[in-house]
């Protein structure tokens, strides 16, 4: 599971808003049974989600969901993407995004099973993304 | 005839022992919802039973299934987490979206209420049946269905013993 990322930020009058790009490499695995594929019987389908987190000094922890996807039994559980932008807004409460040197983007995905528990699983595997110290003021985006 | 309505009466009781045992268990005043809409679709499908816990050392993250009543509305709403902000002393303020909606809840939320609290939280979805809750959707539509149910039920317990 490996990510690679760039990124800018622009300012907004209150809070922080971040601009992230990245590509996700990853295999869908059962953990327990190591090469076997997650769409056993009972699984129906899968939410995948890509979430920021890190600390500012006006939040302890923030989580911020960036991008989703749905993942249909019979679907291929290895995800080759590159190049993808962020679905949702990454707005910060505040400032904390500027110098931010310690967002963390992990790949996590909820198991939905045909009738059962709903667990959620996060991958091994995660990326930092520094954000720099200055604000980006071309609206590129 | 006696006997019949000690029977029944210790038939309803058992159930609500039950259900009160389950909102103590689970910590959460409605343990079992039915979802109502489509907004989670295609996890979950109008009629869809869903078991919540909700204890209060349970953090809220980023990804989790929760149900939620907006502040005045008495509708729980199913939807997922996908921002939160937590301080240090605890207190969170997060933000949801149905997986089948193209945008944040913010418009479902009360007249300038931007995020929602750990108060605003009925439970954390767990487990789900799928269809098992039509049986509610149905009686709140069409309550006729209901009394005739009803009917049909205490028909049956009185019947029961005349063999």
């Amino acid at each position: 599971l490996r990510k690679n990322v760039e990124d800018f930020t622009g300012p907004r009058e209150r809070s922080d808003l971040g601009f992230v790009t990245f590509d996700i490499t990853a295999d869908i695995l059962n953990g327990k049974n190591g090469l076997r594929t997650i769409f056993d019987w009972n699984v129906k389908q899968l939410f995948l989600y890509l979430s920021a987190e890190y600390s500012t000094k006006n939040n302890a922890l923030n989580q911020v969901v960036l991008w989703d996807k749905i993942m249909l039994r019979g679907d291929n559980p290895r995800l080759f993407l590159k190049d993808m932008k962020s679905k949702y807004f990454f707005f910060d409460d505040g400032n904390g995004l500027k110098g931010n040197r310690n967002v963390t983007l992990t790949l996590s995905w909820n198991v939905v099973p045909n009738a059962g528990i709903l667990p959620l699983v996060t991958g091994s595997g995660h990326v930092s993304v520094p954000f720099p110290d200055t604000y980006e003021t071309t609206k590129s985006y | 005839l006696y006997y019949q309505v000690l029977n029944f009466a210790m038939i309803v009781s058992s159930a609500l022992m039950i259900w009160k045992g389950l909102i103590v268990v689970t910590g959460s005043e409605s343990p079992i919802v039915v979802v109502l809409s489509g907004s989670m679709e295609p996890a979950f499908h109008r009629g869809d039973l869903l078991f919540l816990t909700n204890f209060h050392d349970d953090p809220i993250r980023a990804g989790e299934i929760i149900v939620f009543k907006v502040e005045g509305r008495d509708i729980p709403i199913v939807h997922r987490v996908i921002k939160i902000h937590e301080k240090e002393n605890g207190n969170i303020k997060f933000l949801t979206k149905g997986d089948n909606n193209e945008v944040d809840d913010r418009g479902l939320y009360k007249e300038g209420q931007n995020w929602l609290e750990k108060k605003d939280v009925v439970g954390r979805a767990r487990g789900f049946l799928p269809y098992v809750g039509m049986v509610t959707i149905i009686m709140n539509d069409y309550p006729k269905f209901k009394y005739a149910l009803l009917a049909v039920m205490g028909a049956y317990v009185l019947l029961k013993r005349e063999s």
